[in-house]
């Protein structure tokens, strides 16, 4: 096993979380040798989207704390005299308070297992060889076998290939299949499969088709449509981002979405906000004088940089006291700063809220009515696609694959090596760690900032409209000081991310408490439990939920390298994910870090026509089938899906 | 270093890009040669298609090349089984398409399948239609694609209420889209026919109204977006003014009545004919122009017997009807009278108000105070005070005079491009209110009776129009700007001009000009200083 990996690389990085994903991607890219390893069993670390049945097992792993206990051989005595270690952590201590409600009925069925019915429907897609892999994987008892699987890697299995995620791509593609059939006979697919399985749940469907309520079963059964985010985010349409997406042509490796609407809670109510020319020119909640003065402002706004005189009196104050000297009825008020600059009465001065203003409406218009995208299959696609840019240019990669140590050099104070879990030694000329690899000797002096995160499956949508496939943000201002503005996004089954019939909403806020303290009640406004008792005669106005998930991740952004203990000038840092809603922070600190490890070289750079590239024989094509290993993250079923490009240039 | 790609040069790949350039052009040229000389040749068969289909498929507006495909179908058509020609069809629809893809705004693409579509035996309308959704869908004003859905919609018979829903569906999405409101006014009037006596092209006042909400949406989101502003003087603008007869005049002296009507016509065809009743009993008679060439006039006289004139009793009564215009009037000639005349007075609401002739003056008015609303908001936006001005006359010349003049300065000093244009209208207006204070002063300018007109001091530079002024004995044209003598060319087809003053007008001084004006208007005596 340990004698497939070379014993040398030029950059070794750890963690697979999106910064590290597109440095490895970078380094790829300009030649360097990337060893790429996560000693968890699947691609992203925080930044990851999990199935149903996965999410159960990471829940399970974090909920009872239980320390993943390798017998791995001792690194000690492999350090060398003139050597030091810099121990790594072996347990993930970002997540906490992680709670979990069931609302949906858990009657009948506790026996149901995820995927039994799609996998024996696509066992014709599925490879044999990832069929086995994939039993062992989304079975119930998936927790133990991945516990277990840390240690005992199958033989036959190369540790560069994940068969989790190579099943995941079948799966995809398998359910879109599915979906699109659905979408042709008209039957949801839920009560499909509870005829051909459980009959007696199938009658009593029937007697009341008018409430296909959904139970805990479905959803086990249904999990594998689930992809459920860790990380909540959204790419602006002109964010850094995507201006790495599609300079370095990763782009082709994912599809997107774009955010239908902007909501807005005010009074207890959702509305739409109006954004776009179009929305503007088609709300009905506006007066004909509201629209003139919104489109007046946001006018002002794409450009406010060329009338200071404008501004440049109010710089002093916030910008909400700014938005009240302006031509803007209370209404437009509000949703300028709540829903378009996203920030809240205190937070931000004029400018900063100008700028968010402008930033917001620069993004606007370029696949569509909103600044937004999401990628289909969710936010944890985004982390595979870079590696799977690195794999093709060479890189090699390693999950489950536990680092044990940095053996640092003491003469150069520089480090050397990394002794991974089987004591094999590898060197390397850099080494990219993020941060939850550290121990608590590296990180005793860090002060983390904490991510209250909700996710809940819900019934039906906060704002109703004709279509029930909207992709909405809503913002809900805090309401008291010192609080933070909890950020709600809701994704329909059509981005890929949840059953049909359902909706995944997801909380994220800046934490001052647990998780829950801090977002239940955004949840009990908006949303109902779900309860069994009917209310006949009532129409329930809020969707109902079925499940919900509250728990607490550390946010490590803008943390100073120099709060680090004794880190060694070529141990470089990556952060986990941040609360901002964009990506721009990940970008940055993989493009400043690249700039060191390779200073001089283009960042990403497109990758040359095929055409163009001179084959010699060289040791091209075997590497270039690792990237098999790296889940495939488009399926070409899905029609409405953005393309991402430049819509400026032509496209024919 | 280890794993880079090794990519070709930049030399090399502009040296393989010319090859592949020069080896393109080639092949071009040589099937354009070759087709050339088949059609000389007359050799018009499949391989004609192949090979323009070569050629089109690159480059779709070579049209010389999309009628030589015409012509091989012309012959294939009746060479063919009708099995052979679906076959044939069917792959030229696909391959419109493909050329569609490669220029979607190319004419001769777009006509070649009108073509193709018009001359199908059972063509499938639905499939087009599907086709303009999707070429519109990536681009909404593509208006290449609109002429052939109209096309489309028109044969396939598509009621105009699906397609009002369409248009609808295209302005949600991005109302700056000329072609989708201008479908619209096509398609409402057809939606809403008016029944067959009245004026055509009035909108029924809820649906009006209706429109006037969409189109103030567009305006008050983006007040610089013209084509809503358009649609919105269509709107208000698009009612046909009520048919008239504007005047009526008997003359005894030359036995002669005139008839001017409210728009011009041609009396005597199929449908414009003149029922002339005198002491309510019917007369023939044959109407003429005043030119004698009987084409589309304002004006119509008609010779009258002397029965009809005599001096015998107390008076005569002279009733003309129009029966399309479904108007009439009647004038009456006293005894011992020389002339008779009846007309409108000229603060009529029709005279100078047809630029917008919505039925109702509330509607103007609720649009005057939205206009009013918004021009508060955007004080310089041009679109909005020209709206206002052309509102405020059609409701009330007079009344918003002054306000009328000052709009016009604030519009001239936001678009001094279009000030020519705006000095223009604005003076019409001022010369139209003049007439209108006179009318109501009863002092009449416009008298058909005068032989003599006063236009003095006017900068006149031309006499275009000044024609077959039957009566005209008197013309006055002192201190004008008439530059040259043959300006006064049209003065000689009136037939009793005898004199002409023509003090300080720049011609004046022109050499010989005496001798010239002798020759141009030998029965006129003419005074020059």
């Amino acid at each position: 096993m340990a004698d497939n990996l070379p014993s040398e690389f030029d950059v070794v990085v750890i963690g697979t979380g999106l910064p590290e994903s597109i440095i490895a991607a970078a380094c790829s890219r300009s030649g360097q040798r990337v060893l790429h390893v996560d000693s968890r069993s699947y691609y992203g670390g925080n930044w990851a989207s999990f199935s149903f049945s996965g999410l159960l097992s990471w829940l399970k792993e974090h909920q009872e704390n239980s320390d993943i206990v390798n017998e791995c051989p001792p690194w000690q005595e492999k350090i060398l005299e003139n050597e030091e270690a810099i121990a790594l952590s072996r347990k993930d201590k970002t997540i906490q308070h992680v709670e979990v409600f069931c609302y949906a009925s858990q009657d009948l069925h506790e026996d149901v297992e995820e995927a039994g019915a799609l996998q024996k429907n696509h066992a014709s897609v599925t490879s044999a060889n990832s069929t086995e892999a994939a039993d062992s994987a989304c079975l119930p008892t998936e927790d133990q076998s991945l516990s277990t699987a840390s240690c005992e890697i199958p033989t036959e299995q190369t540790p560069s290939s994940d068969p989790e995620s190579a099943l995941e791509v079948n799966d995809f593609e398998a359910t879109g299949e599915k979906e699109n059939h659905c979408d042709k006979t008209c039957v949801p697919s839920t009560s499909e499969k509870e005829t051909s399985e459980n009959v007696p749940m199938a009658e009593n469907t029937a007697e009341q088709p008018k409430k296909n309520r959904i139970t805990y079963s479905q959803i086990i059964k249904e999990g594998r449509r689930f992809n459920i985010d860790l990380v909540s985010k959204l790419l602006y349409s002109r964010g850094l981002l995507i201006d790495l997406l599609i300079k370095s042509n990763v782009s082709r490796y994912a599809e997107f979405k774009n955010i239908t609407r902007i909501l807005a809670f005010r009074e207890g109510r959702v509305e739409q906000v109006p954004c776009s020319r179009a929305d503007v020119f088609n709300s009905k909640q506006l007066t004909m004088v509201e629209k003139r003065m919104l489109m007046k402002f946001l006018t002002f706004c794409m450009e406010y940089e060329e009338h200071p005189d404008e501004y440049k009196a109010y710089e002093e104050i916030t910008f909400y006291e700014y938005l009240k000297t302006q031509k803007l009825t209370p209404n437009l008020q509000y949703f300028v700063l709540h829903s378009i600059a996203m920030t809240s009465e205190t937070a931000s001065s004029t400018i900063d809220g100008l700028r968010a203003t402008k930033n917001f409406l620069h993004c606007l218009g370029r696949y569509g009515n909103t600044p937004f995208l999401f990628p289909l299959y969710g936010q944890g696609e985004l982390p595979q696609c870079f590696c799977r840019m690195c794999a093709v240019f060479g890189g090699i990669y390693c999950l489950r694959h536990l680092v044990q140590c940095l053996v640092v050099d003491k003469e150069s104070g520089k480090c050397k090596a990394i002794i991974d879990q089987f004591g094999q030694r590898i060197i390397s000329k850099h080494f990219l760690v993020e941060d939850s690899y550290f121990s608590e000797n590296t990180c005793s002096h860090v002060q983390y900032r904490q991510i209250s995160r909700a996710v809940l499956i819900t019934d039906k949508s906060v704002l109703k409209t004709d279509s029930d496939q909207q992709i909405s943000i809503l913002t809900v201002p805090a309401e008291e000081p010192g609080a933070f503005a909890v950020r709600v996004i809701e994704l329909c089954s059509s981005t890929m991310t949840c059953m049909k019939g359902t909706y995944l909403v997801h909380l994220t806020c800046t934490s001052s408490k647990t998780a829950r303290e801090d977002l239940e009640p955004v949840v009990q406004k908006l949303f109902t439990p779900y309860t069994e008792k009917e209310i006949e005669n009532e129409e329930v106005e809020k969707p109902r939920l079925l499940w919900a998930l509250y728990f607490n991740m550390r946010d490590s952004s803008d943390v100073s390298r120099n709060s680090y203990n004794d880190l060694p000038s070529n141990v470089y840092v990556c952060s986990g994910p941040d609360c901002a809603l964009g990506n721009d922070n990940a970008v940055k600190q993989a493009e400043a870090l690249f700039q060191q490890i390779c200073p001089n070289e283009d960042f990403c750079p497109p990758p040359p026509n095929p055409e163009d590239i001179i084959l010699d024989g060289d040791s091209l094509q075997p590497e270039a089938s690792e990237s098999s290993a790296i889940p495939e993250a488009n399926s070409e079923t899905l029609r409405e899906s953005a393309n991402l490009r430049n819509p400026e240039e032509p496209s024919e | 270093m280890h794993g880079r790609l090794k990519v070709k040069t930049s030399e090399e790949q502009e040296e393989a890009k010319r090859l592949e350039r020069e080896q393109k052009l080639k092949l071009y040229q040589s099937a354009t040669q070759t087709v050339f000389q088949k059609r000389q040749a007359g050799e018009l068969d499949e391989s004609v298609l192949e090979l323009t289909s070569q050629i089109l498929g690159a480059n779709p507006d070579f049209a010389t090349l999309w009628n030589c495909r015409r012509e091989v179908l012309q012959r294939l058509e009746v060479q063919k089984s009708p099995e052979e020609l679906a076959t044939l069809v069917k792959a030229e629809l696909g391959f419109l398409e493909s050329c569609l893809r490669v220029n979607p705004k190319s004419y001769g693409t777009w006509h070649h399948r009108c073509w193709l579509l018009g001359r199908l035996p059972e063509p499938n309308w639905a499939r087009e239609l599907e086709l303009c959704a999707r070429f519109l869908e990536v681009d909404e004003r593509n208006f290449h694609c609109w002429d052939y859905r109209r096309f489309v919609a028109a044969q396939a018979a598509v009621p105009p209420a699906e397609e009002l829903a369409f248009t609808d569906s295209l302005i949600t999405r991005n109302f700056s889209n000329y072609s989708s409101w201008h479908y619209r006014s096509c398609l409402l009037p057809q939606l809403h026919p008016q029944p067959d006596s009245g004026p055509q092209g009035r909108l029924p006042e809820d649906v009006l109204l209706k429109e006037l909400e969409l189109v103030q949406n567009a305006f008050f989101t983006d007040p610089n977006d013209q084509s809503a502003w358009f649609y919105h003087r269509w709107l208000l603008g698009r009612a046909d003014p009520q048919d008239a007869l504007r005047c009526l005049h008997v003359s005894r002296d030359e036995a002669c009545l005139t008839v001017s009507f409210s728009r011009p016509l041609l009396v005597g065809s199929r449908t414009e004919t003149l029922l002339l009743m005198v002491d309510e009993s019917p007369l023939a008679v044959a109407w003429r122009t005043p030119d004698g060439r009987n084409r589309p006039s304002h004006v119509w006289l008609c010779d009258l017997p002397a029965t009809s004139l005599n001096d015998q009793l107390p008076q005569h009564t002279f009733r003309v009807i129009w029966t399309a215009g479904d108007a009439q009037k009647e004038c009456v000639l006293l005894k011992g009278r020389q002339e008779g005349w009846c007309r409108d007075s000229a603060t009529d609401e029709q005279l100078f108000r047809c630029e917008l002739s919505v039925e109702k003056s509330t509607v103007l008015q609720s649009e005057l105070e939205s206009c009013k609303e918004l021009q508060e908001l955007e004080p310089e936006n041009k679109w909005c005070l020209l709206t206002i001005i052309l509102l405020m006359r059609a409701l009330d010349p007079l009344q918003y005079e002054k306000e009328t003049l000052q709009y016009f300065q604030t519009l001239k000093a936001v678009d001094p491009m279009r000030a020519a244009y705006l000095d223009d209208l604005r003076s019409k207006f001022l010369l139209e209110n003049s007439v209108l204070k006179m009318e109501y002063a009863e002092v009449r300018v416009l008298h058909l009776g005068h032989k003599v007109l006063q236009a003095n001091d006017n900068t006149i530079e031309s006499l275009d129009g000044v024609t077959n002024l039957p009566r005209l004995q008197e013309l006055f044209l002192c201190n004008n700007r008439l530059q040259q003598p043959a300006v006064l060319q049209p003065l000689a087809s009136c037939p009793r001009l005898v004199l002409l003053n023509l003090q300080g007008n720049p011609l004046c001084q022109a050499v010989g000009i005496s001798e010239h004006l002798a020759e141009l208007l030998p029965s006129v005596r003419s005074s020059l200083t």
